[in-house]
C-alpha cells in the first residue's frame, strides 16, 4: 500500500469516531431522536474490510451503520442530516440512524430487524448472478443475528444456490447486553457456517490493517465463483448497545482492556513506528476531520425539514 | 373471448410475462419439478429452465427476502408461497420488508416483486391450513394487496401486478382453479386499485371479493327468482381500496351487505362499513350487513367447517334483513 493509502484508513476510522462522538452529544441535546447505536471501537472492522471492495460490490448491513455508510462513501454532512432527519440526509430523513442507504454508491442500507436483511443479501446476491452483473453481495451482521432464523435460511440458501455473498459476522461479544456466551450455542460464530458447508475464518477485528488483509482474502474466495463465505471478526464496542444503555451486563475493566487495543490508537501508533507515516500527516487528517464534522453540523442544523406535503411521497412507486 | 379455468388464467398470464420480460423468473416451494402444487407452473421448468422456475428449500422468510433483494437489483421476481399460512412465517419480510424499504430510504429504489400465495377454508385441512387472513396484509401501507374472483381478473390483475414496480401481495383462493368463466383473447391488462361491479341490480348493493364472489352471486341468482335484484361490487383489489363504485351503488339502493370468508373482527368488511357510515351516511336506510367466518379456529369435520364459512343461505338471511 501507499502512504496515502494508509492515510486513508486513518481519516475513516477517526472520521466515524468524530461523527459519532459528535451525535453523541446532539443526542444528548435532543437533536436526534429514536435510537441511536454507535459504532466506537468497531471501527477497523468496517473501515478495513470495505477498503476492499470494489464499487460493484453491494453493501448491506444492520443498524448499526453510520459507520458501514462512510466507509462506503457517504459524506458525513449527508449522514448528520439523516441522524438530524433533514430533508438533505442520505433516506431523506425518514430513515434516521438505523436506516441509511445510498444505492449510488451500493449500499444498501441500514437494517433494524436483527437478521432479516441476512435473506435480503442472499437476494441482491441472486440477483446480480441472474442479470450477470459483476460484484459480490457483503452482508454485515451482529453475533446476536446469528442465534435467529433468518441467518440460517439465508446462509443455507446461499449454499444451495452457490450465491457470491461474503458473511461477516462482527462479533462485539454482545446482542445488546447478553454475552456471546448467554445467547449462542457455540462462542466461535464461524462454527456455524461450518453446519452449512461454508468455509469460513476469524479474524482480528481491531487491527485495520488485519481486517483488511482477511476480507481480500475472503473476497477473492467469493469472486472466484466459490460459493459464499463466512468471516468472523473479534471485535468490541466501546459504548453501550444504544444511547441510555446502563451497561450492567459488563465490568468496567473490560472495556478498559479493550481500550488497549482501540483500532485508531493502535493504527496511530504503527504508523509512526513502522516510519510510514510521519505526525504532521497525522495532525493534518485529524484537523481535517475536524473540520468535516463541524461543516457536517452545520449543514446538517441549517438543513431545512422535509416538507409536510411531502409526508406520502414514495411510499408507492406507482398510484 | 374464451372460457378457462382459474388456474389456467393464472398459469397464461404468468407464462405470457415470462415470455414478454426475461428479468421476470418464478422462485417458491415445489415450483418447478413438481410444477406447482395447485399446478399452476406446470410445464413451467422444462420450458424456462431451472434458473427462471427456481424450486427454494422451504424456507419462508428466505424465500420472500430473497425475492425482495433481487427485486432491488432489477429483477422482477414472482414468490409463491405454496398457501397464505406460510406467510406468516415470512411475515416480517412482507409487511416489514417489502412494504417499507423504498419509503424508509427516501425513495431511492423500486420493489418490482409478486407474492402469489393461496388463501380460504373449505378443503378440510383444519386451523393452521385454512386462513383468509387477508385483512391483516392490507392494513399495512406500502404493500398492495389483490385477491381476483374470476379468470379474467386473476389474468389481467396477475400481469398488472408482474408489470408493476410496487411489491404486491397476490392472493388467489384455494378453491377457486376450477372455476371457469369468459377471458379476453390475446394480451389485456387489468388495473391494481380498481374495483368493479359485476353483477348490476337496483335492490341491495353485496361488496364482496374472491370467492365470495362466486358464494354472492349464487345468492343473488336465488334472490332474483324472488324478484330481488343485487348489485355486487367486487373489491378486487384490498388496498388501495377503491370505494367509488362501491358508493355510486350504495347511493342507488341505499342497502348494503358486505361478504367476506375471513373474520368479521377487525376485518374488510369492518373497513368498508365504516367508510360507508363516513361518506354515504345520508343515503343509509338500513344498518350495513356483514356476513363472515364465525369466529372459530376452522375446524377439520366437513360439517363444521361448513357451518363455519359464509354460505350462500348466509348471504340470503342478510339481504332480507337490510330489505
Amino acid at each position: 500500500m501507499e502512504k496515502q493509502e494508509y492515510l486513508d484508513l486513518y481519516y475513516q476510522m477517526v472520521l466515524i469516531r468524530r461523527v459519532e462522538e459528535q451525535a453523541a452529544q446532539l443526542y444528548q441535546q435532543g437533536k436526534i431522536g429514536g435510537f441511536l447505536h454507535l459504532y466506537i471501537g468497531q471501527e477497523a472492522v468496517s473501515t478495513g474490510l470495505l477498503s476492499a471492495r470494489r464499487p460493484e460490490d453491494r453493501v448491506i448491513t444492520a443498524y448499526r451503520d453510520h459507520g458501514v455508510a462512510i466507509n462506503c462513501g457517504i459524506p458525513a454532512k449527508h449522514v448528520m442530516a439523516e441522524l438530524l432527519g433533514k430533508v438533505t440526509g442520505i433516506s431523506k430523513g425518514r430513515g434516521g440512524s438505523m436506516h441509511m442507504a445510498d444505492v449510488e454508491k451500493n449500499f444498501w442500507g441500514g437494517h433494524a430487524i436483527v437478521g432479516a436483511h441476512l435473506p435480503i443479501a442472499a437476494g441482491l446476491a441472486l440477483g446480480d448472478v441472474y442479470l450477470k452483473n459483476p460484484g459480490i453481495t457483503i452482508c454485515m451482521f451482529g453475533d446476536g443475528a446469528t442465534n435467529i432464523g433468518y441467518f440460517h435460511e439465508a446462509l443455507n440458501l446461499s449454499k444451495v444456490w452457490n450465491l457470491p455473498v461474503l458473511w461477516v459476522c462482527e462479533n462485539n461479544k454482545y446482542g445488546m447486553g447478553t454475552s456471546v456466551e448467554r445467547a449462542s450455542a457455540v462462542i466461535e460464530i464461524r462454527q456455524k457456517a461450518e453446519g452449512y458447508g461454508i468455509p469460513n475464518s476469524r479474524a482480528e477485528g481491531m487491527d485495520v490493517l488485519a481486517t483488511r488483509t482477511a476480507a481480500l482474502k475472503a473476497m477473492e474466495f467469493v469472486r472466484a465463483g466459490h460459493g459464499p463465505f463466512l468471516l468472523e471478526y473479534a471485535t468490541y464496542r466501546y459504548r453501550g448497545h444504544s444511547m441510555g444503555d446502563p451497561e450492567r451486563y459488563r465490568q468496567a475493566e473490560e472495556i478498559k482492556k479493550w481500550q488497549e487495543t482501540d483500532p485508531i490508537g493502535i493504527f496511530h501508533k504503527y504508523l509512526l513506528e513502522q516510519k510510514i507515516t510521519e505526525k504532521a500527516d497525522m495532525d493534518a487528517v485529524d484537523q481535517r476531520v475536524a473540520d468535516e464534522v463541524l461543516e457536517a453540523v452545520n449543514f446538517a442544523e441549517s438543513s431545512p425539514n422535509p416538507a409536510p406535503e411531502s409526508l406520502f411521497n414514495n411510499i408507492y412507486a406507482e398510484p | 373471448m374464451t372460457r378457462i379455468t382459474v388456474r389456467e388464467a393464472i398459469s397464461q398470464a404468468l407464462w405470457e410475462e415470462m415470455e414478454r420480460d426475461s428479468k421476470v423468473f418464478i422462485l417458491g416451494e415445489e415450483v418447478g419439478m413438481w410444477g406447482g402444487t395447485y399446478a399452476v407452473t406446470k410445464g413451467f421448468y422444462d420450458h424456462f429452465g431451472p434458473d427462471r422456475v427456481r424450486d427454494t428449500p422451504i424456507a419462508e422468510a428466505a424465500i420472500i427476502g430473497a425475492a425482495i433483494g433481487a427485486s432491488m437489483t432489477g429483477c422482477r421476481p414472482v414468490a409463491e408461497l405454496m398457501t397464505i399460512n406460510f406467510a406468516f412465517s415470512a411475515m416480517d419480510h412482507i409487511v416489514n420488508e417489502a412494504a417499507k424499504l423504498r419509503y424508509m430510504f427516501g425513495g431511492q429504489f423500486t420493489l418490482p416483486l409478486v407474492i402469489r400465495t393461496v388463501g380460504g377454508g373449505g378443503r378440510q385441512l383444519g386451523a393452521t391450513h385454512s386462513h383468509t387472513p387477508d385483512a391483516i396484509f392490507a392494513h399495512f401501507p406500502g404493500l398492495k394487496v389483490v385477491a381476483p374472483g374470476t379468470p379474467e381478473d386473476a389474468k389481467g390483475l396477475l400481469k398488472s401486478a408482474i408489470r408493476s414496480d410496487d411489491p404486491i401481495l397476490f392472493i388467489e383462493h384455494a378453491t377457486l382453479y376450477q372455476v371457469r368463466g369468459e377471458v379476453p383473447e390475446g394480451d389485456y391488462t387489468t388495473p391494481i386499485g380498481k374495483s368493479k361491479i359485476q353483477r348490476s341490480g337496483s335492490d341491495v348493493t353485496i361488496i364482496t371479493y374472491s370467492k365470495m364472489l362466486d358464494v354472492s352471486i349464487k345468492a343473488a341468482d336465488d334472490l332474483a327468482k324472488e324478484g330481488i335484484e343485487i348489485e355486487i361490487v367486487d373489491l378486487r383489489t384490498l388496498r388501495p381500496l377503491d370505494m367509488q363504485p362501491v358508493f355510486e351503488s350504495f347511493k342507488r339502493t341505499n342497502r348494503a351487505v358486505i361478504v367476506e370468508e375471513g373474520w368479521k373482527s377487525f376485518g374488510v368488511g369492518s373497513e368498508v362499513a365504516t367508510r360507508l357510515y363516513e361518506e354515504a351516511f345520508d343515503y343509509i336506510d338500513a344498518p350495513i350487513q356483514r356476513v363472515a367466518q364465525k369466529e372459530v379456529p376452522l375446524p377439520y369435520n366437513r360439517a363444521l367447517e361448513q357451518l363455519a364459512l359464509p354460505q350462500v343461505s348466509d348471504v340470503v338471511k342478510a339481504v332480507k334483513e337490510v330489505l
